[in-house]
């Protein structure tokens, strides 16, 4: 048998994942599950390699025909620089989860039997996502991510975390059904999906499916205003739930987003440009202020993740090759220092046994002093500051307003900047307080963070840190592929 | 050129020994206090024997430079000039008595290995800031030293450290914002933002785009430098221990902002392009108002570190005075400052830590007599106050010339009655101080603390304020000499302005 050539890749790093879920169910037990992780951890990131090379010496685009039917017909597998951005970001935050998991699902009372199959299947859904080319592929794809991740958030047990998978069921489900709608009516005006041989001209009925779709999207996004459901879920959630929920699941949404509105229906771009930017300002402001109010550590995090999506949005105003660069920049290193920040908001809870801010006076040193770091590091990529992806994100976005002359969104990206500092240095300076006695030092806590744990978020918070010194490769890797809109090729 | 070549990377390899020791430090943990001890002065001293390598270096004319590109045509670049050297060459040598200071001053105190970690971090950045070698760079370095200095300033965790801190934060960090949309406006403008002496600006015309870059950086810098009115933080962040305050205020901090300022005036508007267009003028006026502002508000202050803060804020303003002065001899006077106010200040600092930990006194009233139980410090604080009034032959003396001179050269004579209403209001705010030392009845009995100490506190306290008082005078004293202060400023200026 021959090493697979890049294009069977694509299909490979969706099929793994699934055939571990499968032999996941079949294998129940916590050894098998463990490996299965592990080798599709190596399988995919093998893929991901070779894929890699492959585009970055071609410098164009990877695809695939199923079967070898061409589109319309057939169903076309696809990668580019945002492919693989996203595919990369699912890579490093599923395997550091995992490692979390392996040693905080058994310390909480996980059950494997269920955990692991949904795991592998939410990590097959959001590959499936981030290569497919087409309209109700990806309507699958996203349903089976969310079908899983919904159970996952309920895993634990307990009402709270009941009633918020529910509400998220049933967001996601609307949001389904929203999308579909959109679907049908383009299916029926041109009769094909693949998202990028669709020619959409401005006329009512497909507006009407673009508002459709885009509504059903921004539902699954947890876009504002439809974001209720996030910050319950999120932060009820297991700690690696929450870090591949915020990290990855919500993004596959936004991914999709960027994905129609720059390949399907660009022509309808104008105005609407100004609605999905204007949204995103509202997210950024207001999931900001709302983090600032939390008195829970996770739900601060949560509500951090509802105004951090909305830097996402900022491109379709911005829309630059600049502004590409540094949206792409910040949903990788958001995932990797939220997710990093996830897992170590799950081990100060393991310690503490809630997440509560007023308890957790002075924590800071002794068995939490990796997760301190972790979760530091993680919050000064969140706020924007050097030396992290996120600042590096927040000048590309900044440089990509001054210079189309938009001083307002300028002006946005500065604020929300400083109001993510506000929230994150507030949690921060509890834990430096020392004005009470250290919880940690009640007798008979002689508990400790396993290492597993301590390091897979250390290990997130240190990615999204070093990805500034990889922005060089990045960004070229990022860029192949970018829409036409972006580089100023046609549109507006 | 005679003699060895050292590799072009060193100013790299000179911050790696601070982030090494922090790394190592923060490793090591709380409990193998010797082993943190070693790391910390181990690498003060290669520290700064490299630097002293890079010092002979430069002078013989080598050139430094690092490049990481770091994508969409950003650059870390990382240089060592003679401007560069002037500060990293401070900073070196401070932090190694610092660092002996602090591990006297915590002995016995919680979270030192956080402490230690976070002080080396803040001497990387303060490295990062000297060696950038373009707007870009010195932004990463501005911000992780704000990042750095935070948990110092929060690091006693009662309420008004926290306190303290966050209004530190929230000065430096919309500070930041103000620089950062600045350093971006000029790249979009088109504006080469690496820096070079006489500036990038060639054949761009300054028209009120470039105006509000200049504006937005000099804001964004003036906080960390204390410029009235963006000095508010530097009264309250002294809450923080006495060897942080000094690393604030004679080796970081607020050693930054000044650093930047000359950067944008000198390297990248241009002194005469600058001054050419009106932009020099407000600034010195800012200065001015500044220096004034802080001696008459450092007159009002009953606590010690306070009217120290004040002081720094009238002082530190005398470097950008210097620099926006516009002619080459008041630029002297502004950069030898940097060193001189540096040695003086932390002088003094290391004195009100001495006594504090010692005696227990944190207020002015308190200090009557303090010359008998304590003469050593005391001498020393006297050293540093009459160099700050500018009393020859102390350091502070020589700045102030070279002002006086530079003022009138540039045509500006106010600027002499603006040294001269400062060094009054510095007289008046600093002999009562001394007379109060020296010549008061002192108390009953003191604080019995340290008694049965040979000397008059504990050595590693004593040792390093009396090593930064001899230099503090011993760079006034031979300021004539090929090797001081001053002639390394003149070897700077003439780069500058004859390039």
């Amino acid at each position: 048998m021959s090493v697979p050539g890049p294009s069977q890749w694509l299909v490979l790093i969706v099929f793994v994942p699934l055939l571990a879920a499968v032999a996941a169910v079949l294998w129940p037990g916590r050894g098998a599950g463990r490996w299965l992780t592990v080798l599709t951890g190596l399988l995919t990131g093998g893929g991901l390699l070779s894929l890699s090379a492959r585009l970055l010496d071609a410098g164009e685009p990877v695809t695939h025909a199923l079967g070898g039917w061409p589109t319309p017909l057939g169903i076309a597998l696809y990668a580019d620089g945002l492919s693989l951005a996203m595919l990369w970001l699912t890579w490093v935050v599923m395997s550091a989860a995992s490692w979390h998991a392996d040693a905080y699902n058994p310390a909480h009372g996980i059950d494997e039997a269920l955990f692991r199959p949904l795991w592998l299947a939410c990590w097959c859904a959001l590959n499936a996502v981030f290569v497919s080319g087409d309209l109700f592929n990806v309507y699958v794809v996203l349903e089976i991510s969310t079908l899983a991740a919904v159970p996952l958030v309920a895993i634990a047990g307990g009402r709270a975390a009941l009633t918020a998978a529910l509400r998220y069921l049933l967001f996601a489900l609307l949001g389904a059904l929203v999308y579909l709608l959109g679907v049908a009516l383009v299916y029926g005006r041109h009769g094909r999906l693949d998202m990028h041989g669709l020619e959409i001209t401005p006329e009512p009925a497909m507006l009407l499916a673009a508002g459709l779709v885009t509504a059903g999207l921004m539902a699954k996004a947890a876009l504002v205003p439809m974001h209720v459901w996030l910050p319950p879920a999120h932060s009820r959630a297991p700690a690696p739930v929450s870090a591949i929920l915020s990290a990855l699941v919500v993004k596959a949404a936004v991914y999709l987003l960027l994905r129609l509105w720059t390949w399907t229906w660009p022509e309808l771009i104008n105005g609407a440009a100004w609605v999905l930017g204007g949204l995103g300002a509202v997210a950024m402001i207001h999931g900001s202020v709302l983090a600032l109010l939390q008195v829970r550590l996770k739900r601060v995090v949560a509500y951090s993740t509802v105004a951090q999506l909305g830097y996402l949005l900022l491109v379709f105003p911005l829309a630059s090759l600049l502004a590409w660069q540094g949206v792409v920049m910040h949903a990788v290193s958001h995932g990797l220092a939220k997710a990093g920040f996830f897992l170590a908001a799950g081990n100060i809870m393991h310690l503490l046994g809630h997440d509560r801010l007023q308890g957790m006076r002075g924590i800071s040193g002794g068995p939490l002093a990796l997760t301190m770091f972790a979760l530091a590091l993680s919050a000064v990529s969140l706020m924007g500051l050097p030396p992290s992806g996120g600042f590096l994100a927040k000048w590309l976005l900044l440089q990509a307003a001054l210079e189309a002359g938009a001083w307002g969104w300028a002006a946005l990206l500065l604020i929300a900047g400083l109001l993510a500092a506000a929230y994150l240095f507030r949690v921060l300076a509890i834990l430096l307080a020392r004005d009470t006695p250290d919880p940690l030092a009640a007798p008979g806590s002689d508990r400790h963070v396993p290492t597993a744990m301590a390091w897979s978020a250390l290990t997130l918070a240190l990615g999204s840190a070093v990805l500034a010194f990889a922005g060089e490769p990045l960004l070229r890797l990022f860029s192949i592929g970018s829409p036409d809109i972006m580089t100023g090729s046609t549109g507006p | 050129m005679t003699g060895f070549t050292l590799p072009a990377a060193m100013p790299l390899y000179t911050m790696a020994t601070s982030l090494v020791a922090a790394v190592l430090i923060f490793a090591l943990g709380e409990t193998r206090g010797r082993a943190r001890t070693v790391v910390n002065v181990a690498a003060a001293v290669v520290k700064l024997l490299f630097v002293f390598a890079m010092l002979v270096a430069v002078w013989q004319g080598q050139e430094f430079e690092v490049r990481l590109p770091m994508g969409a045509g950003l650059e870390l670049l990382l240089i060592a000039d003679a401007l560069s050297l002037l500060f990293i060459t401070l900073s070196a040598l401070l932090w190694l008595l610092t660092t002996v200071y602090a591990i006297g001053y915590l002995e016995g105190a919680p979270q030192r290995a956080r402490f230690f970690g976070f002080f080396s971090l803040c001497v990387a950045a303060t490295m990062g800031i000297a060696s950038a070698g373009n707007l870009f760079t010195f932004f990463i370095f501005y911000e992780l030293l704000t990042l750095a200095t935070y948990p110092l300033v929060a690091h006693r965790g009662t309420a008004d450290a926290l306190r303290g801190a966050r209004v530190y934060l929230a000065y430096t960090l919309a500070g930041g914002v103000a620089l950062l949309a600045g350093i971006v406006w000029l790249e979009v403008l088109g504006v080469d933002t690496t820096f070079t002496p006489g500036g990038q600006l060639d054949d761009h015309d300054v028209g009120p785009a470039l105006r509000g870059a200049y504006w937005l950086l000099i804001a964004g810098i003036g906080v960390k430098a204390a410029m009235v009115p963006l000095h508010g933080w530097l009264p309250i962040a002294m809450v923080a221990p006495a060897p942080v305050s000094a690393l604030l205020h004679a080796v970081a901090v607020v050693k930054a902002g000044a650093f930047g300022i000359v950067r944008v005036v000198l390297d990248v508007y241009g002194s005469e392009r600058a001054g050419a267009e009106g932009l020099l003028l407000p600034l010195a006026v800012l200065a001015a108002i500044t220096i004034i502002w802080g001696s008459v508000r450092a007159l009002a202050q009953r606590d010690i570190k306070k009217r120290l803060a004040y002081s720094t804020v009238s002082q530190v303003s005398y470097i950008t005075l210097g620099i926006a002065l516009g002619g080459p001899v008041a630029a002297v006077g502004g950069l030898v400052h940097l060193v001189h106010q540096g040695l003086m200040k932390i002088t003094l600092f290391f004195c009100a830590g001495n006594w504090a930990e010692t005696l227990e006194i944190k207020r002015i009233d308190q200090l009557n007599g303090v010359g008998r139980r304590m003469p050593l410090t005391t001498a020393a604080f006297t050293i540093g106050a009459l160099g700050m009034i500018g009393m020859p032959p102390v350091a502070g003396f020589i700045s102030k010339w070279y002002l006086g001179l530079g003022a009138l050269q540039a045509g500006a004579p106010w600027a002499v009655a603006v040294l001269v209403a400062s060094t009054l209001l510095n007289a008046a705010y600093f002999l009562p101080v001394l007379a109060r030392a020296w010549f008061a009845p002192p108390p009953e009995h003191w604080h019995e603390r340290f008694d049965g100490l040979r000397a008059e506190t504990l050595l590693a306290l004593l040792i390093p304020t009396l090593l930064v008082a001899a230099a503090a005078l011993a760079v006034g004293v031979f300021a004539a000499l090929g090797a001081s202060p001053l002639a390394w400023a003149e070897f700077i200026i003439r780069e500058e302005y004859l390039p």
